[in-house]
């Protein structure tokens, strides 16, 4: 049992569908199971931080960590497995670049707290309560962790070896990278581990895609009819293919819908976001400023649309209120 | 980059409430150290017996406020993130918070694809919900080793045949959500007045096998449950004790025959005896449903708002309600389907009648919540106008408030949206399932550390015989906080009577 080489899965903030990635390799589990020595994971194993804790350096082969990092009692962890493992590998959209959690970049904290325990329409808190990270109740003080005033992707926290992307990410890869560590033959510290090419590659749509795309509106899915055969883009939806990294299977575009981007860019664009809006942008067929407005009103939410989840890992990081 | 640029701008986040970055001294709030996700700060008095248990949830990730300014449309994307486990719960309230936000009505071949979706997820992540995470505390034994009270235990105690069998008929009803959704950890069919994609008449011959399978697993279900559950005395009077019992009301969305419905249909609620105490549409949500905040959770705590918060008690004075599988039974008449309906009469004569205040009882209704959704699915996928072309009413109107509401696998959910006229979010409000249940949480957690710690004794056992009374409820505390995975690391501590940490148990 103890040469098997040991694995640490591990989550931050996150919603729990890696989790639940990694249950769907259903029968791949098993193998997995066979194949290695699982030491951590919240979701089907008992969990003991002190075992961990216990363990020499660098005793783990590798620990793949998802969600992004919001409370300190994360970043405790994300330190831990760090010093315990030999490779750290940012599991999911959260872990790499931040993920949608990320979005509350765009808020402070407070406007966050002040609505959800004084202004949501449901809450009676006339004595506007709080939670406390410190309660004094009779003698006795309960404690709760602080919450930073912002979320962070993993590797703005320590420093990581490789990715797997994706919302969640596909089992394909997750057992391809599983692979990859039990043969030992790992590539250059920082790839993804997925191909490194755009999503359009394998779009079942490919085919119709114009060389040369020319915006005079952009369609909200909702308002209009969509074309299950033809390409997106072309019908004047916005999808984010083009700017995104392939890996799974084009499964928005084959439910109809476009690309939102979550398995990030391809190693050849620093910025998603920016990549995306430039590479619509060139295309809006409009020349005064007013035919591009009218235009831009099909895209109302360019943070949420363009960096949907990577704000945290981006250029912009976060909205600053000076 | 430059020191000096790099303190303004550090200085400059920090301002605005940011995190700073890694490479400087980080100036930010303050924060203790916690371990574990789940949380219960156990107080003794000066004899060794509880005083307080504190059952806390400790974070939080603000969902409803950084949906602001998001079109209406992307909710259903945005919002199926805060849970991974049943992102298809929120997908459903959040598509159908959008038909009711542009008045459009889904046609009917869209309703009940949705339906068709919904259904199935049910069947899995109940299933999920009996093999893995809940279930092992009665089919391995509350009592035996952590390493064998998982899915590796079940396997073992079940054979690995009907292990195989878990793991294949789960991962063949996702494939039929991956079909229909796209993908099935975060479906994108939901669109207001319909779904994205239809159901291909080439597919049906496949849907119509999966369901037939679908059936046969969930009877099978209930088999395994009787047989290991029902036939052990030691669980029965386990699952009808008191510390795992609290007389509270119950709430769940009902159909026209006041039968247990998952994706549509009248909110009920009734009473500690049973009886009807309101039966409402959706939209009228905030008149019954208020959340009350206490300084040691980050989670809410909901009561029956006509009633007023009475703080964390039971019985006939209570304001407190359940929901999920045991509540959701209790709340209707029946099932809607015939060997349902079957199970449904079989388990409450067996365990008295209605309603069943059991919180462990939650188990045995899952399976036959899973005998539900399995003939349902069967009934759908024969109906005539599922592979119909006709999947979508284009909205016409003009947004303002919306409010979508269907029953999670873990309780009533709750999607409540305010727009402008171009349809972007400017207020949003989630009462998620767990929540729900927060504040009957609470009490279990407390009641059980009360029966089972005495003298200041605290056995390792303790923790599991403590988790099983809030493990019952599948609590997801990702949905509850908006936050936070399914299932959850947990800590224990407990403190002496002068308040000083006296044992801290982890799991």
């Amino acid at each position: 049992m103890s040469e098997k080489p040991k694995i640490a899965l591990y989550w931050c903030a996150s919603c729990g569908g890696c989790e639940e990635s990694v249950v769907d390799l259903a029968e791949d589990l098993l193998f997995v199971v066979d194949n290695v020595d699982i030491v951590l994971w919240p979701v089907g194993l008992d969990f003991k931080k002190k075992d961990v804790e216990a363990m020499p350096d660098g005793s783990i082969v590798a620990s793949l960590i998802n969600g992004a990092i919001r409370t300190t009692e994360q970043e405790e962890m994300a330190h831990l497995l760090r010093r315990k493992s030999q490779v750290v590998i940012a599991y999911g959209a959260c872990a790499q670049l931040g993920g949608i959690p990320g979005l509350a970049n765009q808020f402070p904290l407070e406007e966050i707290l002040k609505f959800v325990y004084e202004d949501a329409p449901s809450v009676v808190n006339e004595l506007k309560t709080r939670p406390l990270e410190k309660f004094h109740d009779n003698g006795r003080t309960p404690e709760l962790p602080g919450l930073w005033n912002g979320v962070r992707a993993l590797d703005q926290v320590i420093d990581v070896e490789y990715y797997i992307p994706g919302c969640p990410p596909s089992p394909k890869l997750l057992k391809e990278a599983v692979l990859a560590l039990l043969s030992g033959k790992l590539p250059p510290k920082g790839t993804v581990l997925a191909p490194d090419v755009a999503l359009c590659e394998e779009c079942p749509k490919k085919d119709t895609k114009p060389t040369d795309l020319k915006f005079e509106t952009f369609k909200r899915p909702h308002l209009w009819e969509i074309d299950p055969e033809k390409c997106l883009l072309a019908q004047g939806f916005v999808c984010i293919g083009p700017a995104t990294r392939s890996g799974c299977g084009a499964l928005c575009v084959t439910g109809n819908m476009p690309c939102t981007g979550c398995y990030g860019p391809t190693s050849r664009v620093k910025d998603q976001g920016a990549k995306i809006l430039s590479s619509i942008a060139s295309s809006i067929g409009a020349d005064t400023p007013d035919e591009i407005d009218k235009i831009l009103i099909g895209i109302p939410d360019p943070v949420g649309t363009f960096y949907r989840y990577g704000m945290p890992g981006s250029l912009l990081k976060r909205k600053v209120i000076l | 980059m430059e020191e000096i640029i790099k303190e303004n701008w550090n200085t400059a986040q920090v301002a605005a409430g940011g995190p700073g970055q890694k490479t400087s001294r980080i100036v930010v709030d303050p924060i203790t150290r916690l371990e574990g996700h789940g949380k219960i700060d156990i107080f003794l008095d000066a004899k060794g017996e509880v005083e307080r248990a504190y059952f806390q949830v400790p974070e939080l990730r603000g969902f409803e406020v950084f949906s602001r300014g998001r079109p209406a449309e992307d909710m259903p994307q945005i919002t199926s993130r805060i849970c991974g486990v049943c992102p298809t719960a929120h997908h459903m309230a959040s598509t159908k918070a959008l038909d009711d936000l542009y008045k459009v009505e889904p046609t009917p071949t869209a309703k009940k694809i949705r339906e068709l979706v919904y259904n199935i997820f049910f069947l899995e992540d109940h299933a999920l919900h009996v093999y893995v995470l809940g279930g092992p505390d009665f089919i391995v034994g509350p009592q035996a080793p952590k390493e064998l009270r998982n899915i590796v235990g079940v396997i073992q105690k079940v054979g690995i045949d009907i292990g195989k069998r878990v793991i294949n008929t789960r991962r063949q009803l996702r494939e039929l959500i991956t079909y229909l959704g796209g993908k099935v950890i975060h479906p994108v069919l939901g669109l207001p007045g319909g779904v994205a994609k239809r159901l291909a008449p080439e597919e049906l011959p496949k849907f119509k096998e999966i369901a037939n399978e679908g059936l046969d697993f969930a009877l099978f279900t209930l088999q395994v449950f009787k047989d290991i559950v029902l036939k052990n005395p030691e669980y029965v009077k386990l699952i009808t004790s008191d510390a795992y019992t609290h007389k509270t009301y119950y709430m769940g969305l009902v159909d026209e025959n006041n039968h247990v419905n998952f994706y549509d249909g009248l909110i009920r609620i009734v009473d500690t005896t049973g009886k009807e105490y309101a039966k409402f549409h959706t939209s009228n949500y905030l008149d019954y449903v208020a959340e009350h905040v206490e300084p040691w959770s980050y989670i809410k705590f909901n009561y029956l708002k006509p009633l007023g918060w009475r703080g964390f008690t039971d019985g006939a004075d209570t304001s407190i309600y359940a929901v999920a599988p045991i509540a959701r039974l209790n709340a209707a008449d029946g099932m809607a389907t015939p060997l349902a309906q079957n199970a449904y009469e079989e388990m409450y004569s067996i365990l008295g009648g209605k309603p069943v205040h059991h919180t462990l009882a939650n188990h045995w209704a899952r399976v036959i919540e899973m005998i539900y959704a399995a003939e349902r699915i069967i009934e759908l996928v024969n109906d005539p106008d599922i592979t119909s072309e006709n999947i979508r009413n284009i909205p016409v109107n003009e947004p303002k408030v919306g409010i979508g509401v269907v029953e999670a696998p873990r309780g009533t959910l709750f999607h409540h949206y305010e727009t402008d006229s171009n349809g972007l979010i400017q207020k949003a409000n989630l009462i998620v399932a767990t929540q729900n249940n927060s504040s009957r949480i609470a009490m279990s957690v407390e009641k059980s550390a009360k029966a089972l710690i005495h003298k200041g004794e605290v056995t390792e056992g303790l923790l599991n015989m403590i988790e099983m009374a809030f493990r019952a409820y599948d609590p997801c505390h990702g949905c509850a906080t908006h936050s936070l995975p399914g299932q959850m690391p947990l800590v224990a501590r407990i403190f002496d009577s002068s308040g000083s940490l006296y044992k801290e148990i982890m799991r």
